[in-house]
């Protein structure tokens, strides 16, 4: 009879213990630079599918990609979805409102600090700790720094999820793709050397398999 | 095997060697390994005989429980049905026969109001008139010596007998009428006793019926305290039957708990969150399966107090007062939750409208244009749905008492059928190792044929010299 009642204890103890999180973190980055700012409505796009795909106690964040990147100024608006429905919903709809004041406002940026951007996507995801962490990328992947900035940094990506969207051909990678190629490769390797996953989308179309 | 061929320079030398020494090896040892096989062989079908006949007595214990129980069930269901079936005969003669003195009092005062009527109704014939005499005598006067003055006389009593007659017919008449209307009068008397008569007839036919019935049940009843074979086999064929349909009907139940749950669980991640998790199950399903469950046990409590249901004898005991109180509570309780679950159906359906407008939103539909005009249909059914299913459930109890009755049988038989089979298997089993060692002893002499042959030769040489020496001592 004690073996039972302690079986039965620990059992109920087991069940009340906190169970492993299961929600997500996403953080989508945003080129503004030059030409890409034309990009703006496939941007929103994909901003409105991921809301879609994010449910209570998810994370998800959205920041532009400039001169400076790594900065919370850049982003442009971050939620933690609540626990109750008829919440996420509602927030769901003011982010919705944000992003729209978002596009029709963006200024176009003269320089483009991904890398900055990508830390300062690692500092938010890492500071949630979500069970998945997902950045994604929305830029041509040509990285523009201004004099003095300072990327070289070893960035720990493991566990996370980076995704390259929309990766545009440039008119000089049309005159020689091994530029656009040499541009892909050279990012892959930065995440997957950081202990990342890469992956690249270029059909919006096909956004299925995306979170 | 390379070092066993290789003792001599030659392999096939080596190997007549092996099957020699071996072939001598296993005769010399031929009445040793035979007893050994023969004895292990006796062994094994022993030890699974024993076993068998373990299990077998099992069974039959087994089967003398379950008679038992299954015995103890039908007392049990036919006490409660000849109690219900004296319950409706007091019910009836306390309703019908209770006021028998009144009806009998009735009936006494209808006759005698008949009785009355028809001596009031008696024809009296009206007396002649006393002067009928005098006028026969004035009548046979002749009118050659008649006085005078006998002319007016005559037409005097003449007028005088008109008079009379008319009036007596008057008379006569108006108590024509009188009978006539005492006549009538009688009539819905009578209907009145005809009627009573009826009621009582049939009252009493009811009761006839009744008692024919608690004669056949009585006479069940004896069987089963008898123990006899044939109410055993009506007994165990019946729980089969209640446990297929009560089954059924639980399976009913299910479906429609399951479709209670699908309701109340979207709307109750409103309440307790969507996300927490308990045991690795969502808390919003446990807590919609924890309002379910508790519905169902109310809706058991309730069925126990009003005694529908004997699962719970100690709600059966309680005093009727308590009882009636306990009836309450958890009908009141039951309409309380059925309450919440419609709540929660109407809170469910305002969730999915918000939810698909924030769908179409982030689809770039436009949110506004889809809107239905009779989407009231399925939040008012969805409602009705909520507050009918708790009460629904509430009548799983009576299927829920006769499925756990007959499970008992069910069980018990089945129990049966696998210590049989498990008999039947050890026995077999057991014969089979006796008959496989009388074949692993044949299997031994197989390689050992030669020697046997030799044997066998030389035994028969023997007995027949013997034999010749026998013959030539005597």
């Amino acid at each position: 009879m004690k073996t039972f009642s302690l079986i039965i204890v620990c059992a109920m103890l087991a069940s009340c213990a906190p169970s492993s999180p299961s929600n997500s973190g996403v953080y989508m980055l945003i080129d503004t630079s030059g030409t890409y700012r034309e990009e703006m409505l496939k941007a929103e796009q994909i901003i409105r599918y991921s809301l879609s795909r994010l449910d209570a106690a998810d994370s998800f964040a959205v920041a532009r990609i400039d001169t400076g990147s790594f900065s919370e100024k850049d982003i442009v608006a971050k939620i933690t979805f609540d626990d109750r429905p008829s919440t996420v919903n509602r927030q769901k709809r003011v982010f919705v409102d944000q992003i729209n004041a978002f596009v029709e406002d963006t200024r176009s940026s003269p320089y483009t600090d991904i890398t900055g951007g990508l830390l300062q996507a690692v500092e938010f995801l890492n500071e949630k700790g979500p069970a998945a962490k997902t950045v994604l990328i929305f830029s041509d992947l040509k990285e523009d720094l201004e004099e003095g900035y300072i990327r070289d940094i070893d960035i720990d990506l493991s566990g996370f999820d980076v995704i390259a969207l929309n990766v545009t051909k440039l008119r000089s990678d049309n005159v020689d793709p091994r530029e656009y190629l040499a541009r892909l490769e050279q990012w892959q390797t930065k995440v997957e050397k950081s202990g990342g996953h890469w992956q690249v989308i270029n059909d919006l179309d096909g956004l299925e398999g995306l979170l | 095997m390379s070092f066993l061929l290789s003792i001599t320079p030659s392999p096939v030398l080596s190997a007549l060697l092996w099957i020699v020494l071996i072939v001598t090896v296993l005769f010399f040892a031929r009445p040793t390994a035979h007893a050994l096989i023969l004895a292990t062989g006796r062994s094994l079908y022993k030890i699974f005989r024993t076993a068998s006949l373990a299990v077998a007595k099992a069974q039959t214990s087994l089967a003398e429980r379950n008679r038992e129980v299954l015995l103890a069930a039908g007392r049990e269901a036919k006490e409660r049905i000849v109690e219900r079936e004296f319950h409706r005969i007091n019910e009836t003669v306390r309703k019908d026969l209770a006021n028998y003195s009144a009806l009998h009092r009735n009936l006494s005062e209808s006759i005698k109001r008949i009785e009355d009527d028809h001596q009031e109704a008696v024809d009296v014939p009206p007396d002649p008139p006393g002067w009928v005499k005098a006028v026969e005598a004035v009548a046979a006067i002749d009118l050659k010596d008649s006085r005078v003055g006998v002319g007016s006389v005559l037409s005097d009593i003449h007028k005088s007998l008109v008079k009379a007659h008319k009036e007596a017919m008057v008379a006569y008449h108006e108590a024509s009428r009188v009978r006539h209307t005492l006549l009538r009068k009688m009539r819905p008397e009578w209907r009145e006793i005809q009627q009573t008569l009826d009621n009582v007839g049939k009252n009493v036919g009811s009761l006839l019926s009744r008692s024919s019935t608690i004669d056949r049940h009585m006479q069940e009843y004896e069987d089963i305290v008898k123990g006899e074979d044939r109410a055993v086999s009506v007994l165990s064929s019946s729980s089969l039957v209640y446990f297929f349909v009560s089954a059924l009907v639980l399976v009913v139940a299910v479906g429609g708990a399951m479709i209670n749950f699908s309701l109340i669980a979207r709307p109750m991640a409103e309440m307790v969150g969507g996300t927490s998790l308990l045991g690795g199950f969502k808390t919003a399903d446990i807590a919609a399966l924890v309002i379910i469950l508790v519905e169902i046990s109310m809706g058991l409590f309730l069925m126990e107090s009003l005694r529908i249901t004997r699962l719970f004898p100690v709600i059966g005991a309680l005093p009727d007062k308590t009882r009636v109180r306990m009836i309450w509570i958890t009908f009141t309780m039951l309409f309380l939750l059925a309450s919440v679950e419609a709540g929660l159906a109407f809170m469910r359906e305002v969730l999915l409208h918000d939810e698909l407008a924030t769908s179409a939103l982030l689809r770039g539909d436009n949110a506004t244009a889809i809107t239905n005009n009779y989407m009231w249909i399925t939040t008012a059914a969805q409602m009705g749905m909520g507050f009918i299913l708790p009460f629904a459930l509430t009548f799983v109890a009576i299927p829920l008492e006769t499925f756990v009755h007959s499970l008992r049988t069910i069980v018990g038989l089945i129990a049966m059928g696998m210590l049989q089979v498990t008999s039947i298997l050890l026995r077999l089993l057991g014969s089979g190792f006796r008959y496989l060692s009388v074949l692993v002893a044949q299997l031994y002499d197989l390689p050992l044929f030669i020697p046997l042959w030799w044997a066998a030769r030389d035994s028969s040489e023997t007995s027949r010299e013997s034999n010749q020496l026998h013959k030539v001592v005597s």
